[in-house]
């Protein structure tokens, strides 16, 4: 207990309970146990499973190093208990609101009738104080999911846990030890004082802006006139290149399992023994890269779905996805399990260890990314841009050294395996049929097919309004691309053309219409919406026809990626991979980019569809999307 | 209690309000299963088991942007008034900016100034569109004013064009000269935000009771020297249609000031600042400060704060 510095440890809250005077809290305290503790084995004594589950939300006291704070937490934790269900079974879960405001659980990435999708204001009332509300539903899935409040700010302040599904059938592959990894961010501001910073000024957490001695370096790097060009037009367009989170590692500690990087979460295992690790990303406003220095990770599960198996160094993951990989320890050593920030300001971490109290290396930090033209959708062949050289490959185009340096000496790749070809800048590699060639699934290869928007869109006249800053002139498909920050790595990142289901879902019809839907908003103002309106503007839901196939699609106008999260139903990534597109509940959209869904509606009812960066769907990028049987609505 | 009665009432209450269509899909779900032909479909994943027969249509693109989504029939499933919203974007913030906040210590030799001081507030409280805008500025010595020198406005201020608030209200001034006051007021109209280049830019025509025409233009630009210390550049100037005596007014160009401040942010929200001000007066506003008194060419040393909250 001693060796893990772990601030959740039931001695150390009933201390703080006791201090703070909080002795209502102790009684919650009793039945949960330290995640740190409790999480050495195999066993999980902070496991909840059964018929039927009793969960109380309440305050807690967290502490996190040497600073205590008042969290919202399932049962005491945060993160809260373990979940765990078993497919096909009848779930009953019983929601007890111990605060003195409205609460919620949703769970994220099942499929369940709307009433228990527990969302507030969509599908039901909420969880009033000092009430108990009974979630019921039956369990259709299996895999690693999560749940967490859908009340106000409340999921950034501590309410989520992790949920496991066992499956009926034995999982495709073999494992000897599994843990979850629950990746986080905390703030001790508060969730309002946060977003109250960034309404008032957008760059407020932002401490890696360009400076005057970043431009000198540049302009020795790149020559005095290019290096001026591209200050000056960035100034020129109101943009920041370097804009890569909200809110950044100046005002948040990065969770894992709840535990801070001097915490460090440890997870033991042998050599030899096959380790499955279930990444959650339970943080409200961070985006991971994820790897673990030394071996590589075999993706089994996306979004807790089974796909083939994809051996890669490094993962991306969007706030609310889930990623479940084996890892197989190599030596008999520690190992770091890195989880990176996108926008390189700090990092949550871990380790994998043959034995209690092991501590591997932290890998040196990469520097900063910065945006491209590409990201603001001008990346168009023959848009002479000053200061820009095309891209040798034909399409797409890059700065001229404005790619965040590649130069990581001291890191090594975990084997030699170069520079995969998609890895490659640029569009339309292996999928050079116009968009007047419509996707024609499954005609030759099963295993392949178009993927939607792989060729340049040009954007219509729309603009979306004074609430959208920009838009991207011409948006298109950049799966093919590990992403920004990324794009120069020697590792292998996984990237969503990777991900192929295991096997063919059961709805293989072509989508008969498609919505397409534009992510929009403004940095200088910190205002998010879609189709440049926010949820207040546009209370009116998405219609889905019940029963249909259709192909939603969303364009991404502004400069930063988004996590978007629909309810109820799955999004099949249109990723090219013909009967075997991944299904994914939370798919992380890059900027100027074209990515569709296909979904098969067949949930009837009210969703909710939003940006799963929390305070941007706080600030309105949030829909309501209703699926209702249109025939049978004809008639009544 | 009540959240489980709630829990029961509410399907209920859809059913009722949907005497058709609602009724068997909001039962289904309250019964916990999904409609029958759906079953099979969700659970059985290794047979390609094909629940609705395939329509051949065309692909139907709906843009976004057009109403076409928006339109239709009124919700299937209609949220009673009680429920919350689910998110809460229309959230009213107040904002200060003191931008200037400045003691000027005094000019040496003889003609120099006394030690003064300057301030320059706004701020508003709103949304993201509309917001109550208010602003304060006041000098003492200024090239333009002989004296002292305050005003404050009081703007409906409304987001345009992505980057810029067009503002209107009332201002009222105040000046003084050697114990003598004059007060006036004013119709204020005009736009704030950035500009390309990444400039702030304030820029305002002024309407007085008697029908004076003025006009004022500020532009500021921050320039990182690192993270946290920072040069803000400001060029302000003051034009006027008509001559206006009593406020040492000429028409025409008024002034030109132009002041570097260096500021480091000890927070985002707090930052003291040493810096360098140019100010002066031209033409028949020069001639007027002369004969007021005053100096038409001012260097002055300044150091201040600047906060928000």
């Amino acid at each position: 207990m001693d060796i893990h510095n772990n601030g959740m440890t039931r001695r150390v809250w009933l201390h703080h309970a006791g201090t703070l005077g909080l002795l209502a809290a102790m009684e919650r305290l009793v039945p949960s146990s330290a995640w740190a503790s409790a999480w050495q084995g195999m066993t999980y004594p902070s496991q909840l499973s059964g018929p039927v589950i009793d969960l109380t939300i309440a305050e807690t006291p967290f502490r996190l190093d040497d600073r205590t704070a008042p969290a919202i937490t399932i049962n005491g934790t945060l993160p809260g208990p373990v979940i765990r269900l078993k497919e096909g079974q009848e779930a009953t879960l019983r929601v007890t609101n111990r605060l003195h405001e409205d609460t919620s659980i949703h769970w994220h990435g099942l499929l369940l009738p709307p009433e228990m999708d527990g969302v507030p204001g969509v599908s039901f009332a909420g969880i009033q104080p000092g009430t108990t509300f009974t979630y019921q539903f039956p369990v259709r899935q299996s895999g690693t999911y999560w749940c967490h409040s859908h009340s106000g700010v409340q999921e950034l302040v501590g309410l989520y846990a992790p949920m496991i599904i066992d499956p009926i059938e034995p999982e495709p592959f073999r494992y000897d030890r599994e843990y979850v990894v629950m990746l986080s961010d905390w703030s001790f501001e508060s969730p309002e004082t946060l977003l109250s910073n960034l309404k008032k000024q957008g760059g407020y957490y932002n401490f890696q802006k360009r400076t005057s001695g970043e431009f000198l370096t540049d302009v020795s790097r790149l020559g005095f006139w290019p290096a001026l060009q591209n200050y000056l037009m960035w100034d020129q367009m109101r943009m920041d290149p370097t804009d890569f989170a909200d809110i950044t590692g100046y005002a948040y500690t990065y969770l894992m399992n709840g535990l801070s990087p001097a915490g460090n979460w440890i997870g033991l295992c042998r050599p030899g023994e096959r380790v499955r690790l279930r990444f959650i990303v339970a943080a409200a406003m961070t985006i991971f890269d994820v790897r673990i220095p030394g071996l590589t990770m075999t993706v089994v599960q996306a979004d807790g779905q089974n796909v083939q198996p994809v051996v890669v160094d490094e993962i991306r993951m969007g706030p609310a996805e889930t990623y479940d990989v084996l890892v197989e320890l190599v030596e008999d050593r520690a190992y770091t399990i890195f989880a990176e920030t996108m926008d390189r300001s700090g990092y949550a971490q871990g380790t994998l260890a043959p034995r209690a109290g092991m501590r591997a290396e932290i890998p040196v930090r990469r520097s900063r990314p910065i945006r491209t033209m590409e990201d603001m959708g001008m990346s168009m062949t023959g848009m002479e841009m000053p200061g820009m050289k095309e891209n040798p490959n034909g399409s797409g185009m890059k700065m001229p050294g404005m790619a965040p340096s590649s130069d990581m000496p001291s890191m090594k790749p975990s084997d030699d395996t170069p520079n995969r070809e998609h890895l490659e800048h640029g569009s339309g590699l292996q999928h050079r049929s116009g968009l007047e060639n419509m996707p024609d699934m499954g005609t030759s290869d099963p295993r392949r097919s178009t993927i939607p928007g792989i060729e340049p869109v040009k954007h219509g006249p729309d603009d979306h309004g004074t609430g959208n800053q920009a838009v991207a002139e011409y948006s298109q498909n950049r799966m093919q691309e590990p992403g920004r920050g990324l794009e120069d790595s020697n590792r292998r990142v996984l990237l969503y053309t990777d991900l192929k289901s295991l096997a063919p879902y059961p709805d293989q019809r072509e989508p008969e219409r498609e919505i397409e839907l534009h992510l929009t908003g403004h940095m200088e103002r910190y205002m998010w919406s879609f189709d440049g309106k926010k949820y207040s503007e546009a209370k009116d839901p998405i219609r889905f026809r019940y029963g249909e196939r259709l192909r939603f699609t969303f364009v991404n106008d502004t400069m930063m990626e988004h996590p978007l999260h629909l309810h109820g139903m799955w999004m099949h990534l249109e990723n090219g991979t013909g009967a075997y597109l991944p299904r994914k509940h939370t798919v992380l959209v890059k900027p100027a980019e074209r990515v569709s869904v296909a979904i098969t509606a067949d949930a009837p009812g009210r969703w909710a569809f939003h940006c799963h960066l929390l305070l941007h769907m706080e600030a309105g990028m949030f829909r309501v999307v209703e699926v209702f049987d249109h025939e049978r609505g004809m008639h009544s | 209690m009540s959240i489980s009665l709630r829990t029961v009432l509410a399907p209920a209450l859809v059913c009722l309000l949907n005497a058709g269509i609602g009724v068997p899909l909001s039962l289904a779900q309250l019964t916990l299963g999904p409609p029958p032909p759906l079953k099979s479909m969700l659970t059985d994943t290794s047979t390609a088991a094909r629940p609705f027969a395939s329509t051949a249509t065309p692909i139907a693109s709906v843009l976004a942007g057009s109403s076409a989504r928006q339109e239709g029939p009124p919700s299937k499933f209609p949220v009673p008034e009680t429920w919350p919203a689910p998110v809460n974007d229309q959230e009213h913030r107040l904002f200060t900016l003191i931008d200037v906040l400045e003691y000027r210590p005094k000019t040496g030799g003889g003609g120099g100034s006394a030690s003064d001081y300057r301030w320059d507030i706004e701020g508003w409280y709103g949304g993201d569109y509309n917001r109550l805008w208010f602003k304060s500025e006041g000098q003492q010595d200024s090239a333009f004013k002989a004296d002292y020198d305050v005003d404050f406005q009081l703007l409906y201020g409304r987001f345009i064009q992505k980057y810029y608030d067009f503002q209107i209200g009332p201002r009222v001034e105040t000046q003084s000269f050697r114990g003598r006051n004059v007060t006036r007021g004013f119709a204020s109209i005009g736009i704030q935000g950035l500009v390309p280049y990444s400039y702030e830019l304030e820029a305002n025509v002024f309407i007085d009771e008697k029908g004076n025409v003025s006009g004022r233009l500020t532009l500021t630009k921050d320039l990182l020297l690192t993270q946290r210390l920072i040069l803000q550049g400001r060029f302000e100037t003051n034009l006027a249609v008509q001559r206006v005596v009593e406020f040492t007014t000429g028409s025409g160009l008024n002034n030109l000031e132009f002041g570097v401040r260096l500021r480091y942010e000890i927070r985002r929200e707090f930052a003291p600042y040493i810096g360098i001000s140019l100010d002066r007066s031209f033409g028949e506003t020069a001639t007027l400060v002369r004969q007021e008194g005053g100096d038409p060419s001012q260097v002055r040393f300044v150091a201040g704060v600047r906060a928000w909250f």
